[in-house]
């Protein structure tokens, strides 16, 4: 059973890790995953982080629920952030435990490639020039959910 | 029903949700669509490409030819950006 957490908050992904294999001895990998808010030459003031309430939750619990049926993890812990963050803020955190590597590293990369493309949050760049834009999606990312 | 709106859509509607009362005859989430077009200036920029909106029905993901019947909540949005 996946812990999933919306919040303004920032997290400790080291934390979130130890959290995962705390008095256990049967984890063999642990994979952590941390998006962060990137800035292009001096381009972007702030990120202004929007979700769906309730939805949120939902559908990465649905996204989660995938990945534990594909792969046999021992634990996974997702948090996003939501509202204004700065450019070197941590926004998403997947970790994801199993005994082996590659079921730890695939379901990393397969929430991530899932959470881009149907997790209800929304990016808009506020820039430093003052122009506010909506984050548009990149087909990259379309294409590398659909390679799951 | 309610309604209710995120990014763009929600900007471009000017509200983030409304209860609305839909006319009979509105089967699909494409009818509601065309309907909600009608509406207004707003509500035609905001659907100006209806192809690009999303929708969901009770926070689940739906396409355009899912029934509204029984909706309760129906969500506005435009392609998702998060991760």
């Amino acid at each position: 059973m996946a812990t999933i957490r919306i919040q303004r908050e920032d997290f400790d992904a080291g934390r979130e890790a130890e959290t995962l294999t705390a008095g256990r001895t049967d984890v063999g990998a642990v994979v952590t995953f941390t998006g962060l808010c990137r800035d292009e030459a001096g381009a972007l003031a702030a990120l202004e982080l929007e979700h769906y309430p309730g939805m949120a939750e939902e559908e990465i619990g649905r996204i989660a629920a995938d990945a534990e049926a594909r792969w046999p993890l021992l634990g996974l812990t997702i948090v996003h952030r939501y509202g204004k963050l700065l450019p070197g803020a941590q926004i998403v955190l997947v970790a994801a435990a199993s005994a082996h590597r590659h079921a730890a590293f695939e379901a990393a990369s397969f929430l991530m490639d899932y959470l881009k493309t149907q997790a209800p949050f929304w990016k808009k760049e506020h820039r430093a020039d003052a122009r506010d834009s909506w984050v548009e999606v990149r087909s990259e990312d379309d294409v590398a959910a659909r390679r799951w | 029903m309610k309604l209710v709106y995120f990014a763009w859509v929600r900007e471009r509607i000017g509200k983030p949700e409304e209860q609305i009362v839909l006319p009979p005859g509105l089967i699909t989430v494409e009818d509601l669509v065309r309907w909600l077009r009608a509406r207004g200036e707003e509500y035609a920029h905001a659907f100006e490409n209806p192809k690009v909106v999303r929708a969901a029905i009770d926070r689940r993901h739906v396409k355009p030819d899912a029934a509204i019947a029984g909706a309760g909540e129906i969500a506005f949005f435009p392609p998702m950006t998060g991760g």
